[in-house]
């Protein structure tokens, strides 16, 4: 008789794979519907955002590091802004702060809400797409109040912010604020306990404590394995220190943990941006007083000769930052967000380097998904949270 | 955890190994000679009052016209200590890094990233190829010697291109085949 010949099957997915979040390829090696192995092929939208920074003044290169994870666009300009006030030595006013701390939680919201849009739409659960856009579009509308841009507002800048706060701020945070909270119970009431959603999730993509550490996966995929590092808790920074919040986790580190990890994290995002509202006056300082890095207010521009000179200084030849290096680590909402800064003591960058948690998560794709099963892997992809424009950058 | 706290604790572990302190404005700051790289990695993973688990951020910067022209620089966390530390490793042009890769699993595509944007090599690494470029693309674009404001098509493979005639032939030799 002869001998039965069995062989894996090669599989294409991606990059045009609408679960892939963005352009990401993967070749999967197929034993039935079991996994062997995968290749991750990435690069697909790199730019060359970094090579571009070190052509551009330091305050121009903020449009250009937003649209690099473009779910959590602030989450960059924040890491990058306070990467170059830590060499210029800057230290920001309280109400600075405080609206860099409410707009870096509204955009960990807003980019939650894609997260778990997509996530549970790929896993099958489709109307959950329209009811986070929904959410999502109301922070849309703020970002589009405080700049006139609604996905990359470019408002946080070396030095503080663009400018003060619109008319009608606090209402539209405080609109917000007081109907989301309802609006999770309901996204939960779809999924925590569906058991479609559950059989789909749990169990699924397991990855342990030391192997997420041992990968660089610092962020909501560490915290879905038990350990509560989180950038705002173990080094704060805009004085998260001054908030009470807590840090959520669970011990799983499956796609289900990390699934509640995040629902919870929005609601500690509420509770951070209740009290930040709250800690902020609707007009005030929106920049640190340094003549350095912020332009003289335009009144003054127009009576005085050395404001005047100034202002035609910072917008000419930029400001020039002190020789050194800095890496400033942020909590983004896909996990540590770092900018690396290297200043030759010139108005330009000599080096900008983005941490990506993306582009670790996605190394350790191929890991996690080993001896899954093909359907499996949207699952993973969609819990890990992956976003290709900081991937590839 | 300062830069001396660390070299001091490194100091029994890695043997007659010079490690240097550097200034910075954020945390602790060592040059590690590249030959003892592999060691002093290994030793602030394990020991304990270090912990290193966790890599961050491999990454490097061209600091042409200086010699050596690169630093490699490797960010560390470690989660128990509440510590950070960046290591730094002067590599010239045409030097060979050791991988790390066999201490931190996720130091392979920052390795990778690497190799591709500077052109360091990474001796042991078992898989540096292209990342983020495509794989046919000649030179390392994060290097300062690299040009920036050249117009250069992306070069990718060949689209299929016929010729109105071949265009023609075909529609024809088709035209007969339906006939039989």
């Amino acid at each position: 008789m002869a001998e039965l010949r069995t062989e894996t099957m090669t599989v294409n997915m991606g990059p045009q794979h609408p679960s892939t979040h963005g352009v990401l390829r993967l070749v999967l090696e197929l034993d039935g519907e079991v996994i062997q192995s995968v290749m991750p092929t990435i690069g697909y939208l790199h730019t060359g955002i970094e090579k571009t920074a070190e052509q551009k003044k330091w305050q121009q290169v903020i449009p250009l590091v937003e649209r690099m994870d473009y779910l959590g666009a602030q989450s960059n300009s924040l890491a990058y802004a306070m990467a170059v006030e830590k060499l210029l030595g800057l230290e920001m006013p309280g109400r600075v702060k405080d609206i860099r701390v409410l707009i870096a939680e509204l955009q960990r919201i807003a980019s939650h809400l894609i997260w778990l849009g997509t996530h549970a739409m790929e896993i099958g659960a489709v109307s959950m797409l329209f009811y986070a856009i929904r959410e999502r579009e109301l922070l849309l509308n703020i970002n589009e109040l405080i700049a006139g841009f609604r996905f990359f507002p470019s408002y946080i800048r070396i030095g503080g912010l663009r400018e003060d706060l619109p008319r009608g701020f606090h209402e539209s945070v405080n609109a917000f604020l007081d109907r989301f909270p309802a609006k999770i119970d309901e996204f939960e009431g779809l999924l925590t306990k569906n058991d479609i959603f559950r059989r789909r999730t749990q169990g699924v993509g397991v990855i342990t404590q030391d192997d997420a550490m041992n990968w660089g996966l610092v962020g909501p995929i560490l915290r879905a394995t038990g350990s509560d590092y989180d950038v705002r808790r173990y080094f704060p920074y805009l004085g998260y220190e001054t908030y009470t919040f807590n840090i959520p986790t669970a011990s799983e580190g499956d796609v289900y943990a990390r699934y509640r990890v995040r629902i919870a994290e929005m609601r500690e995002s509420v509770k951070i941006c209740k009290q930040a509202i709250s800690r902020i006056t609707p007009s005030g300082v929106w920049a640190c007083d340094d003549p350095r890095v912020v332009p003289p207010p335009k009144d003054k521009v127009y009576s005085e000769m050395e404001a005047l000179i100034q202002h035609f200084l910072i917008y000419s030849q930029g400001f020039t930052v002190p020789a050194g290096e800095a890496y400033v680590p942020i909590e983004g909402p896909r996990g540590e967000h770092g900018t690396y800064i290297v200043s030759d003591g010139t108005n330009r960058p000599w080096r900008v380097k983005m941490r990506a948690p993306s582009f670790m998560a996605i190394q350790s794709l191929p890991a996690v998904v080993r001896g899954g099963l093909i359907a499996d892997v949207v699952a993973v992809i969609g819990s890990t949270d992956v976003v290709m424009g900081d991937c590839d950058r | 955890m300062t830069a001396s706290d660390i070299i001091n604790a490194l100091a029994p572990l890695v043997p007659n190994a010079s490690f240097e302190e550097a200034s910075s404005v954020d945390f602790a700051t060592i040059y590690v000679p590249a030959p003892r790289l592999v060691e002093t990695c290994r030793a602030l993973r394990d020991a304990d009052g270090l912990r290193f688990t966790t890599i961050i951020e491999i990454t490097a910067a061209d600091y042409l016209p200086r010699q050596p022209r690169f630093e490699v620089v490797y960010h560390l966390l470690s989660i128990s200590r509440r510590a950070r530390v960046r290591l730094k490793v002067r590599v010239g042009e045409g030097d060979a890094l050791p991988t790390v890769q066999g201490i931190w699993k996720g130091a392979g595509w920052l390795e990778r990233e690497v190799w591709d944007m500077f052109g360091i090599v990474f001796d042991g690494h078992p898989d540096l190829r292209r990342l983020l470029m495509p794989e046919d693309w000649e030179g390392h674009p994060a290097r300062k010697d690299y040009p920036v404001q050249i117009h250069k098509t992306a070069q990718t493979y060949e689209p299929l291109e016929v010729s109105e005639n071949e265009f023609r032939a075909n529609i024809e030799r088709d035209r007969v085949k339906r006939a039989h």
